[in-house]
């Protein structure tokens, strides 16, 4: 192979690199020890910041990249890949992160956005990114800024599922639908949901979407899991519950074999069994506007 | 013969594996008497002559595999298997990372992340050894390589790093994905060496 004909940071090598994820659970860790035992549990890959999203919510204040030093420390700890996190249009953030060496970057809703017009021009980069998302347009619209990954956004920190349900139902359900329709409807959806067409013409024809879709926030026990690959995803985020449950080595197990035999309840009622408490759970009903992350981006 | 392939499904790139074999099957004028399915567990290995281990993150997929009690019965399997990326990690005999039970199927050794990290992934046009038809184009990401292999073991690619593609007799290893793109000269090529021919119309 000679070294000047080989080609880096294609979009093939990013959609690549988010397939190989598929059927994994990617779990959030602030530091080395808490990497080494998501790692040792079977995690796909962690996700490095500096505090989990139901400590942020507590903390309040501006939520931004972690340390660099957190970040290295993390890379250093562990052989599977690292993902780290950046506010929303925060593309320096994500010129840091892609030179300390993280495998994806998380333009997260999770951190305090730094754009509340436009996301980071994903094309720029080398590094692979995943964005969230909770309907079809804001997904494609993430995909045709250049994300190789959607996850739905759910709410992070609050252990609730309910609205990472709704998310991946938005997704599904209006890919189902468009199989129903001819194309100059389908370009007609596609200007209502603010989406290029020829992204919805994609999905249509696949029946899913050009990437691959995980799901993200609030699952906290291993039926959560199971429950989101069920409804679709293709794999799961798991922030606050494992670190913020009274067993995560045993949770982090737990989550990783119920993904893996998502539609057997016998496995996950094994998995399940005395697993301890799972993280304290909040009421999304009960959130302040200004409390919930989900509307950040769109 | 009919094909009856398997591909592992326990985590990783499944579906473009399953899609890969599809085609090839139709480009070799096979009909659906020829499958191609996901292995979940031990029994499903029963029907198949040949298995696929997909890319994925090995950690993981040797963890599963221990976990599901499909260790013994991959070793058993009498088929040929395709492996690529983390499917080759496990197919070795010695892996640089002590948390892979690797399977031990064929004769060599194999460090992981061999390039380095996601940025360091690339594509590349490789020469292979007896493959017809010009060079391959190759996807590597966080690719292994097999550093050393045994007399019983054909190379059929490398690079400075270490071996990225070889032969050991009904296997077939690769660094890279074959399964991301649309060239299924590899799968027809491991399906012809395994007694499963192209159908003549």
């Amino acid at each position: 192979m000679k070294l000047e004909e080989l080609r880096f940071g294609t979009e093939l090598l990013k959609r690549g690199f988010a397939s190989m994820q598929k059927g994994g659970v990617i779990m959030d860790v602030v530091n080395a020890e808490q990497a080494k035992i998501a790692e040792d549990a079977g995690a796909v890959a962690v996700m490095s910041l500096e505090r989990v999203p139901s400590d942020i919510r507590k903390m309040g204040g501006v939520a931004r990249m972690a340390d660099p030093e957190k970040v290295i420390e993390i890379i250093e700890a562990v052989s599977i890949p690292v993902m780290g996190k950046v506010r929303i249009g925060h593309f320096v953030e994500a010129q840091v992160l892609e030179v300390l060496g993280v495998d994806m970057i998380d333009e997260s809703e999770v951190l305090t956005p730094a754009d509340e017009q436009y996301h980071i021009d994903k094309k720029q980069f080398k590094v692979p990114f995943v964005c969230g998302a909770r309907d079809l347009g804001e997904a494609l619209r993430r995909i045709n800024e250049g994300a190789a990954m959607i996850r739905t956004k759910g709410e992070a920190g609050t252990g609730n599922v309910v609205e990472a349900v709704r998310h991946m139902r938005n997704i599904m359900g209006e890919i189902r639908m468009l199989r129903g329709l001819d194309k100059q409807e389908m370009t007609d959806y596609a200007r209502e949901i603010e989406a290029p067409a020829e992204l919805v013409f994609e999905c249509a024809e696949r029946g899913r979407l050009p990437v691959v879709n995980f799901s993200a926030g609030g699952i906290a026990t291993p039926s959560d899991a199971a429950l989101m690959m069920q409804l679709g995803a293709d794999g799961v985020f798991v922030g606050s519950g494992i670190f913020k449950s009274s067993s995560p080595e045993r949770m982090a197990k737990a989550i990783v074999e119920a993904v893996n035999h998502f539609d057997d309840a016998n496995v996950i009622a094994k998995v399940s069994n005395g697993l301890g408490d799972a993280m304290p759970g909040l009421d999304v009903h009960t959130l302040r506007d200004d409390e919930v992350l989900q509307t950040r981006g769109r | 013969m009919d094909a009856k392939i398997g591909v592992l499904a326990v985590q990783g790139n499944v579906s473009e594996h399953i899609d890969a074999f599809l085609l090839a099957l139709e480009r070799m004028g096979h009909g659906p008497s020829s499958e191609v399915f996901e292995v979940r567990n031990p029994a499903d290995l029963a029907d198949c002559n040949a298995l696929a281990l997909p890319g994925g993150e090995s950690t993981t997929i040797s963890r599963l595999i221990d976990k599901n009690g499909l260790f013994e019965p991959l070793r058993s399997f009498r088929g040929g298997i395709f492996a690529t990326c983390a499917g080759m990690v496990l197919m070795a005999t010695r892996v640089d990372d002590p948390r892979i039970h690797p399977l031990g199927l064929i004769d060599m050794a194999v460090d992981r992340n061999a390039f380095g990290r996601q940025r360091e992934s690339f594509e590349a046009d490789i020469q292979m050894d007896g493959l017809n038809g010009g060079p391959f184009h190759a996807v590597f990401i966080r690719a292994p390589v097999a550093t050393t292999a045994g007399n019983a073991v054909h190379v059929l690619a490398r690079a400075s790093q270490g071996i990225v593609a070889l032969e050991q007799g009904d296997h077939m290893a690769l660094s890279f994905h074959p399964e991301l793109g649309n060239d299924t000269r590899l799968h027809e090529r491991f399906l012809n060496q395994l007694g499963i021919a192209a159908i003549k119309k």
